[in-house]
């Protein structure tokens, strides 16, 4: 590793610009299970994980812009170049069958819900 | 020189100096002047603005949205960038529960003054991962271009 990509790493982890993104999220869950929309603007597929760790769906991406070398910021709103957000699962939910899609900068996370948590009616007997 | 516009230190902010006459700057501190066009925090879609030596590169940050269904245009010496982004999300009901809904919806337009040697009629948009790519030339004229020294 050269000195200038040492200084790069440095400058991206410094203060308050490493924090990585918080990527808004849209969350909703049927009889099936539950669905999470993330926005993600930047990633391709192979710059992002979806991993799940205990009980715990994290999400992590980085952004590739894929900008012309000698570009010079002149302004910017996105000024990390990294999305990461965590969500606690339940034990209802089947973490085995958790899948994923990023389409267009949006990632779908689809989180099933095991077999026997799924709604049954039960009948309530008179005693 | 920083090659990539999300990758760079955070303080280069401090140090506009020439830049804010080539591209209006839209983002100040408190209480600082403001572009009149600038928009508040979160505002969709995000844009980051960086210059090479032949072109003004804007990017803006439009996840989930067709392509096809954004227009993107320049008058004046404005680029304005529009278009409508719907929503994923089925409406609450007995069999659906809604835990989270932060994702922009609804119609969006932003509006940012371009250089002024900036060739408007020449711009070009393409669309990857979810983020608008518009490339607008700089005039010939304005390049810098290297001057042989006679003797």
């Amino acid at each position: 590793m050269d000195m200038r990509q040492v200084n790069k790493e440095r400058d991206v982890t410094q203060g308050q610009a490493s924090t990585p993104l918080v990527p808004p999220v849209d969350i909703l869950e049927d009889a099936e299970g539950i669905t999470l929309w993330a926005d993600m603007p930047g990633v391709a597929k192979e710059n992002l994980s979806v991993g799940v760790e205990g009980d715990t769906l994290t999400l992590d991406a980085t952004v590739r812009l894929g900008e012309t070398t000698r570009m010079q910021p002149v302004y910017a709103e996105v000024r990390v170049a990294r999305f990461k957000r965590s969500f606690v699962l339940s034990r209802d939910l089947d973490t085995e069958k958790i899948s994923a899609d990023i389409r267009n900068g949006v990632l779908t996370v689809s989180v099933p819900k095991r077999e026997q948590a799924k709604p049954r009616r039960i009948d309530v007997r008179l005693g | 020189m920083y090659p990539s516009l999300t990758r760079f230190p955070a303080d280069l902010f401090t140090d506009f100096e020439g830049l804010q006459r080539q591209v209006e700057q839209l983002l100040a501190p408190p209480g600082w002047p403001s572009s009149i066009r600038a928009a508040s925090r979160g505002a969709f879609p995000a844009i980051n603005v960086g210059i090479t030596d032949e072109a003004v590169e804007v990017y803006a940050f439009v996840p989930g949205v067709d392509p096809a269904r954004v227009e993107v245009s320049v008058d004046k010496g404005l680029l304005t960038i529009a278009g409508e982004r719907p929503g994923d999300m089925r409406p609450e009901s007995e069999k659906v529960s809604v835990y989270a809904q932060e994702r922009f919806t609804g119609a969006f337009r932003r509006v940012i003054s371009l250089p002024e040697d900036a060739d408007h009629t020449s711009v070009e948009a393409s669309y990857r991962n979810g983020v608008l790519k518009i490339v607008v030339p700089k005039r010939a004229a304005s390049r810098p271009r290297r001057v042989e020294i006679q003797g």
